[in-house]
């Protein structure tokens, strides 16, 4: 019996009947994460419900060496879930129950296949909320949260998930169960829920998630100005932030990303404006309302030819649902597109966004661009048609020559959407080798025998083909300090 | 509709499987699920919330994104349609909170009815189902035996006989291999509503109209199961469109929409019913078309692709559909003029999935209630599928009871004296799980209380 086969048969033993997935056409449907692109059939899924149901999957795959990966809901935009032919691919789907819930300590204990929203809604009725709200709030998970460290269109006031998780329950890769963190913000010692948020699944599975909750603000105020271009609307941006103004969220969308938000959700976008930016003011009432008509100023003197102030909260609400819906709504432009991921200095936007659709028309493909213009982040997306020859692979190369741009213009190429396999070939562009060989020895620490979601995050040779070059070994291994993982 | 598969009649039996290389793996050519709204599908996962099977179980291939690959791994030939592959998309409640929820707008209704039809051609389900399968399509599409089932019913009811036979719990004594079976016939005995049998009894008026000219010209789709277990609605609806200005005729004969046939994926019969209703239809020169069961109404309107393929019947098809309206579509679109008297109530609203994610229609019914003085409305907060759905509780009982259970305590939580809802399955649905304490009404049935003057709801179901 091959080593796969025997983990089948143990957790077939411990684990509930219809926790144990084998039909072939079943497994098929975990093939793949938010970036559908890439698929590889897991070969057995487990949908465990307990902690004791995690730790003996893992147990399970450790005796025999077999890999796992871990899966929230599988929105992951870099193909951090993405399963292993030969390894256990263990859902945390069923494990959804909100544990505890302190207003007044403003915390709460959830299981990690809750979903960002659902947090924010289980307290909602004591005016508290979860903050980082990524896009895809509605659906994914808070333990794919903390793996991808994710950040929403509020991150650029409130942080992202790291600065809002404040403990885990981890089971590693041994299968042991530990503690990282605790349950407030500053427990003594390594900080090692701060080295776990972030690890994309690699150093073990989140079973249980402290968070931190915040006061909903007593007012909030909400904005969309058009402008004829990014760049006019980019020069607004460093307007509001020049003038002190602290904005709770920042976004902008391109045309193209218009068409497809407008289309999907009737947000009441201008589907002619060549760039919109959507502002967001919180805080106490006094003071939020004032500095809006500041922020109303500053988008008319920058070249805003249209300025909508959200009147009620449900247009408020519209608005945000038309924003958050941009990647999603991609479907009504085109049938496949690679979601890219890349911090760049706010100055640079103009130049960068030229350059970008300069090497899209060079590709002879379309890319929409969606900013989280506080904080840098930009996020274009290469639109393109999987059923022609050669599209596909033209869009990747196309992804990839973008972020390398947003490298090249001093930013980094992972502002929130994880490196998975999607960007680990890209690593070695951005870190030296001895950064890598730092950062695998941490992982190596927590999972020496290196199966927990193996092939991510760092370059392999199978992902990377010659890119990456031979194997030389690092200065510490020559010195015998570390040994390779 | 897909442009790919070939045109004619829809095979009886089954297609010979496609042979690879034909580009429709496990389906065969006649209208396989487009592939090009498979691609539409970007998996962002936007819809696993909304879905009530995914809510139940919290596994992929449950959930609309899961059912979308399988589709797709079907259609590249990679799986069969296999046992698991059928229990996945008969688990599928229909009830479209997908589409609503899907930003990429995919077409999931698209895409489940063509597998549907493709599943009843091409699988071979297990003896017990299919005669049990057999014996709903029996009843239900055919007004003439609801209303025998419906008249069954209220005797059943009348005789003491129900009373007895619920203490003793009979569904519990079947033979224990009949499992299935009795979860089903439990879902059928706790479906039989309360029957009033002077309005089944009654035969619609075939025109009538109001004092004056008439607002509009509407026609009444009188529907199966509406006719059959809730007559008075009917009635209410023809009441309420005179009063409010309109000429209402009822074409006769009518059967059965197609609409139950074209959620179970019976192609053949569905077009048989929908080529008969656009007859019935021909040459009343009606302003709209009316319905007032949720269910029917969205299939109405989808006629001009149903029957897209049918050169005699297309054009006439699609005008229909374009008249068709739920019926508190057309009232919210009049001015009122009828005088509304008080009606003291708190209800509360429930979304049929069939008007709200198919249609799109929840604000006009709401504006309706919102017309009646003195009743209060409460929002459920939660749009999720009540496990009605069509047949779904007859054939998928477990997840129908799941569903029921969990909206009937959201009722229950909402403190309201009744529940309304624009569905006869939801009616029936609802009843089951909230017992005689919260009675079920529909928009209609509340309107025309109030316009008769009827201070509270306890006679809103007169006839
Ligand atoms: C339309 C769309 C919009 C998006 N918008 C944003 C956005 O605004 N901001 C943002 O940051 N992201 C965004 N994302 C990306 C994605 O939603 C986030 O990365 C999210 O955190 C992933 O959560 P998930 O539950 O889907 O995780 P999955 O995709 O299932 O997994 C992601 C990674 O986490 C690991 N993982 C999952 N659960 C656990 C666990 N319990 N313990 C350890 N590791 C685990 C997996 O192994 C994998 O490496 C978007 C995605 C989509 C499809
Ligand atoms: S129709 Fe309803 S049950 Fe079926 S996949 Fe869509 S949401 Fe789920
Ligand atoms: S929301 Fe739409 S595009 Fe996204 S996974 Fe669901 S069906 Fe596909």
């Amino acid at each position: 019996m091959g080593a796969l086969e025997e983990v089948k048969a143990e957790l077939a033993r411990v684990l509930p009947p219809d926790a144990v997935v084998t039909d072939p056409a079943e497994l098929a449907t975990y093939s793949c994460d938010g970036l559908a692109g890439y698929r590889t059939t897991p070969g057995l899924v487990v949908l465990p419900t307990s902690t004791e149901g995690v730790a003996s999957a893992v147990r399970a795959c450790s005796a025999r060496g077999v890999p796992f990966v871990a899966r929230g809901s599988g929105t992951g935009l870099s193909g951090g879930a993405l399963p292993h032919a030969e390894g256990v691919l263990i859902v945390l789907s069923r494990m959804r129950r909100i544990l505890e819930v302190d207003p007044v300590n403003q915390r709460m204990v959830v299981e990690p296949g809750v979903t960002n929203l659902a947090m924010s809604k289980a307290v909602a009725a004591h005016h508290l909320y979860y903050a980082p709200d990524p896009s895809s709030q509605v659906v994914c998970s808070v333990g794919g949260n903390v793996a991808e460290n994710s950040g929403g269109a509020h991150c650029l006031k409130y942080g992202f998930t790291t600065h809002h998780v404040l403990g885990l329950e981890v089971v590693l890769p041994d299968g042991s169960v530990v503690e990282l963190g605790g349950r407030t913000l500053d427990p003594p010692g390594y900080d090692l829920r701060g080295v776990f948020v972030g690890s994309e699944g690699t150093l073990g599975i989140a079973t249980r998630v402290t968070v931190r909750l915040l006061r909903l603000p007593e007012a909030v105020a909400t904005l969309v100005a058009d402008f004829p271009d990014p760049s006019t609307a980019g020069e607004a941006v460093s307007g509001i932030i020049a003038s002190g103004i602290v904005p709770a969220a920042v976004e902008m969308l391109d045309n193209l990303a218009i068409q497809a938000c407008e289309a999907a959700t009737g947000a009441g976008y201008s589907l002619d404006a060549g760039a919109a930016l959507v502002v967001e003011l919180d805080g106490p009432r006094e003071e939020c309302l004032g500095r809006f008509g500041e922020v109303e100023a500053i988008c008319r003197g920058a070249g805003a030819t249209r300025v909508r102030v959200a009147g009620s909260e449900d247009e408020r609400a519209l608005i945000w649902k038309g924003r958050k819906a941009a990647f999603a709504a991609m479907g009504r432009l085109s049938p496949g597109y690679f979601v890219q991921d890349g911090v760049i200095p706010r100055t640079a936007l103009g130049p960068v966004l030229a350059r970008i659709a300069h090497l899209a028309s060079e590709a002879g493909l379309r890319v929409a661009n969606v900013f989280h213009a506080g904080d840098g982040n930009l996020h274009p997306l290469v639109l393109y048609d999987p059923d022609r020859p050669g599209e596909p692979e033209r869009a990747e190369e196309l992804a990839t020559r973008i972020v390398e741009l947003c490298v090249d213009a001093g930013g980094s190429i992972t502002g929130e959407h994880g490196v998975g396999v999607d960007k680990a070939c890209s690593m070695p562009k951005m870190f030296s080798e001895d950064d890598l060989a730092v950062m695998a020895r941490v992982r190596a620490a927590f999972d020496p025998a290196g199966i927990c979601n193996p092939g991510k995050v760092f370059p392999t040779p199978r992902l990377c083909g010659e890119v990456i070059g031979p194997y030389r070994p690092h200065p510490l291994e020559l010195a015998g300090v570390a040994e390779r993982w | 509709m897909t442009g790919m598969s070939e045109r004619g009649p829809v095979p009886e039996a089954p297609v010979a499987h496609s042979p690879a290389g034909t580009g429709h793996g496990a389906f065969d050519g006649h209208h396989p699920p487009s592939r090009r709204r498979v691609e539409e599908c970007v998996h962002c996962g936007f819809c696993l919330p909304a879905c009530p099977t995914y809510g139940l179980w919290g596994e992929e291939m449950d959930s609309p994104r899961g059912r979308i690959l399988l589709m797709k791994e079907a259609l590249e030939g990679h799986i069969a349609l296999d046992d698991v592959f059928v229990r996945h998309m008969d688990a599928c409640l229909g009830c479209m909170a997908c589409m609503s929820a899907c930003p990429s707008g995919v077409r999931y209704d698209e895409l489940i009815e063509a597998t549907r039809a493709q599943i009843e051609r091409l699988h071979r389900r297990g003896p017990l189902e299919r005669a049990y399968r057999e014996a709903l399509f029996a009843v239900f599409p055919h007004p003439g035996r609801v209303r025998v089932a419906a008249v069954a019913a209220w005797a059943y009811q009348r005789s003491g006989l129900a009373g007895a036979l619920h203490a003793r719990r009979w569904p519990d004594r079947l033979p224990g291999r009949m499992g299935r079976w009795r979860e089903a016939l439990r879902a059928l005995d706790g479906l039989m509503p309360p029957v009033s049998l002077g309005a089944v009894a009654r035969p619609l008026p075939r025109q009538v109209g109001p004092h004056g000219a008439p607002r509009r010209r509407v026609g009444l789709v009188a529907g199966c199961i509406q006719r059959g277990f809730f007559a008075q609605v009917n009635w209410a609806t023809v009441r309420v469109l005179v009063a409010e200005g309109c000429e209402v005729v009822v074409p006769r004969p009518q059967g059965c929409c197609g609409a139950l046939m074209v959620h179970a994926g019976r192609e053949a019969s569905a077009l048989r019913s929908a080529r008969a209703l656009v007859d019935a239809f021909e040459g009343w020169e009606l302003d709209d078309v009316v319905v007032n069961a949720a269910g029917c109404g969205s299939t109405l309107k989808d006629y001009g692709r149903l029957l897209a393929d049918d050169p005699g019947y297309a054009g006439r098809a699609s005008g229909l559909a374009g008249k068709a309206r739920d019926v508190t579509e057309v009232l919210a679109g009049l001015e009122p003029r009828a005088r509304r008297h008080p009606v003291r109530a708190r209800v509360a609203y429930h979304d049929a999935c069939h008007l709200s994610h198919a249609q799109g229609v929840r604000s006009q019914p709401r504006q309706v209630l919102a017309s009646v003085p003195g009743l209060e409305v409460v929002e459920l907060g939660d749009d999720q599928c009540c496990g009605s759905a069509g047949i779904y509780n007859l054939v998928q009982p477990e997840a129908g009871e799941e569903l029921g259970r969990h909206k009937a305590d959201l009722v229950r939580a909402a403190g309201v004296e009744a529940v309304v809802t624009a569905n006869p399955g939801c009616n029936l649905q609802l009843r089951r799980f909230l017992g005689p304490g919260v009675p079920v009404f529909h928009p209609v049935e509340v309107l025309d209380a109030s316009l008769r003057g009827r201070p509270s709801l306890a006679g809103a179901q007169g006839v």
